[in-house]
């Protein structure tokens, strides 16, 4: 059984009508229940919520502050390499892209750490393209045994591995796992996902599960928000996560609302999701998951990330660089998609901190792994 | 005389109020809260500090001169994990002092009662005073008193709740039998449910999210420090038992004459 045999259960366009059919007496419904159903969580992404943001917002502010207080947890990604076998029609590296490839050598690897560990990050997120060929299992191990010496924690946005394989690097001392779906709707999924090991649907969607099974203590999801209707979508993602609090009580759970960007290829969404839309998502799935982690990262511009602080989010991105080799190298590699959120992280920490919230940069200790190591 | 002072592990401690260092909007809030609160026990995740750092931003912000730096082992999944972190903090230069926290779940924090008196064993062996962060299970609080913890602290509704003593009947036992100081941990929202705590025999209370995510931390600090200072007075001045129903206050016997 895995989330698979649960999502199957639905239909798309059903849970569209359902989702667009919501009156606002529904919402009120919902926003006035402490315990929501999926029922209540289709009614805040409806809509018919929009007139009732502010609300949403208030109540979102308070759970998280009661839940997380006025802290933002920071991390920053490590682009590892940008070569890649598969072709997203959207992503910056997908193979059809004519950009400069390259995969870091160790010794550029350490050299990237100690720049970001050097502006103060403690939590730090591994990132590469899909290709084996580049990122093998030795070539990982050997990234977090360097990441050690500079972070408390490593979290990895790979291809997808296997349990088995997850449950080595874990050993390793990789302590988190990203991975978006992308998208849940599994004909727009082919449509997007042309070539490569990605256009397995299932093998994506059961990654979480596996992540958790294998030990990662944080495991994030999320839908590309752009691919198709944001509503639908974080209806989806709302599900998995609860279905992954629920299965791996052990494992924490985050979201993540990343929006399509400019990137390499001039993709152009077919949805596009405006502020309000993001905010809308967000504060649903705060309502819905009072607990769940909410992450929001420089692809947002300044001024967005520093309104939204308190509303729902818990963890951001600082100072990111998302082209391997960014940290310290002149002449760029090709990037992912292009930020929004230039600042550094001193200047990001000045601005929470104007803002009345403690940066929170070590939330996590090696010495919790080291049993495994 | 009933003060406000506290003696763990034979040592004594001015206040019956510990803090707790989590959610707060800056270290330096936090560092006024500390000290308006008159809180002599400080506790600080191991998780979130760099313990071998004395430049770290919470502990450089907490005197250890004025406060026992309380060690907790906070996102501990299990035994190992909670043993190792502890003595990470000793062999850092902190006291051998620790609050266990075996938290395997991560969103209400519960303790697990199995690995928390595993590691409870452990630790105390090892020479530390340990303070155990417990459900309100009276056969545990029993089970980790006779293997030699300092303290119990059971919880009084789950952590960063808000939502005051919920689990009163099985505290009343825990505080009837315990030899040791009881320490309501977890779950107070406001400094009435801190007073209700030590009203009905706790001997300290531990607070965090009440205060850190109060509009003003400091003057919320301070109003958990009135309010158990004023459950010391009530104590002292002999509190009135509670009665089930209203008394005549002129006797309805009083023409009996033998």
């Amino acid at each position: 059984m895995s989330f698979f045999d649960i999502i199957t259960n639905y239909k798309w366009e059903d849970i569209k009508s359902y989702i667009y059919s919501r009156t606002a007496d529904d919402v009120i419904k919902s926003l006035n229940k402490t315990k929501l159903s999926e029922e209540d969580f289709a009614s805040l992404l409806s809509p018919a919520a929009e007139s009732f943001l502010e609300n949403m917002a208030r109540l979102s502010k308070a759970i998280t502050l009661r839940r997380f207080g006025k802290t933002i947890q920071l991390y920053a990604p490590l682009y590892l390499s940008n070569e890649c076998i598969n072709s997203c029609v959207y992503c910056g590296f997908n193979r059809k892209n004519v950009i400069p490839r390259k995969t870091l050598t160790f010794e550029e690897i350490d050299k990237e750490a100690k720049a970001i560990s050097s502006e103060g990050i403690k939590h730090i997120l591994l990132v590469s393209g899909e290709s084996p060929k580049h990122v093998s299992m030795e070539y990982l191990k050997k990234a977090t045994e360097i990441c050690k010496n500079y972070f408390s924690s490593i979290s990895i946005e790979i291809q997808p591995l296997s349990t088995e394989e997850y449950n080595t690097l874990y050993h390793h001392g990789v302590d988190g796992l990203t991975i978006y779906q992308e998208t849940y709707n599994m004909e727009s999924y082919k449509k997007y996902h042309l070539g490569g090991k990605k256009t397995d649907y299932r093998w994506r969607l059961d990654t979480p599960e596996r992540g958790a099974e294998a030990g990662f203590r944080t495991v994030g999801l999320g839908a590309l928000m752009g691919l198709e209707d944001f509503r639908v979508e974080e209806f989806f993602v709302g599900l998995h996560a609860r279905y992954l609090m629920k299965k791996y009580w052990k494992t924490h759970i985050k979201v993540s609302f990343p929006r399509i960007r400019h990137a390499e290829g001039g993709f152009k969404p077919e949805y596009p999701v405006t502020d309000r839309n993001l905010l809308q998502s967000m504060f649903a799935l705060r309502i819905f998951l009072n607990d769940v982690g909410l992450v929001i990262s420089t692809r947002e511009p300044s001024e967005f990330r520093d309104n939204i602080l308190g509303l729902g989010v818990t963890q951001m991105s600082a100072g990111s660089k998302t082209n391997p080799g960014g940290y310290t190298e002149k002449t760029a590699s090709g990037q992912q998609f292009s930020m929004e959120d230039t600042r550094s992280v001193k200047e990001f920490v000045e601005s929470l901190k104007k803002k009345g919230f403690d940066p929170v940069f070590k939330d996590f200790d090696q010495t919790f792994m080291g049993g495994v190591a | 005389m009933f003060t406000n002072e506290l003696i763990i592990a034979g040592r004594k401690f001015r206040s019956r109020l510990m803090l707790g260092t989590g959610k707060f909007p800056s270290s330096k809030i936090m560092q006024q809260a500390l000290e308006e609160s008159g809180a002599e026990i400080i506790t600080v995740a191991l998780r979130r500090v760099d313990i071998n750092d004395k430049q770290d931003d919470i502990l450089s912000h907490i005197d250890t001169n004025k406060y026992l730096l309380l060690p907790n082992t906070s996102g501990a999944r299990d035994t190992e994990e909670a043993v190792r972190l502890a003595r990470l903090a000793r062999a850092a230069g902190c006291e051998p002092w620790v609050k266990l926290e075996v938290t395997p779940d991560p969103y209400y924090l519960l303790p697990d009662p199995i690995e928390t008196f595993k590691a409870a064993e452990i630790l105390v062996k090892d020479g530390f005073n340990v303070l155990p962060y417990i459900n309100a299970d009276p056969v545990l609080a029993k089970r980790l008193e006779e293997i030699g913890c300092v303290t119990v602290m059971p919880l009084g509704a789950p952590i960063g709740s808000n939502r005051g003593i919920k689990t009163i009947e099985n505290l009343r036992i825990i505080i009837e039998q315990s030899n040791v100081p009881v320490v309501v941990d977890a779950g107070i929202g406001a400094p009435s449910h801190a007073a209700l705590a030590l009203e009905m025999g706790a001997d300290a209370v531990l607070i965090n999210t009440a205060i850190a995510t109060a509009d003003n931390p400091v003057e919320m600090a301070k109003a958990f420090r009135y309010a158990v200072e004023a459950a010391c007075h009530a104590i002292n001045a002999g509190m009135p038992t509670e009665k089930l129903r209203a008394e005549a206050s002129s006797p309805l016997t009083g023409f009996l004459r033998d």
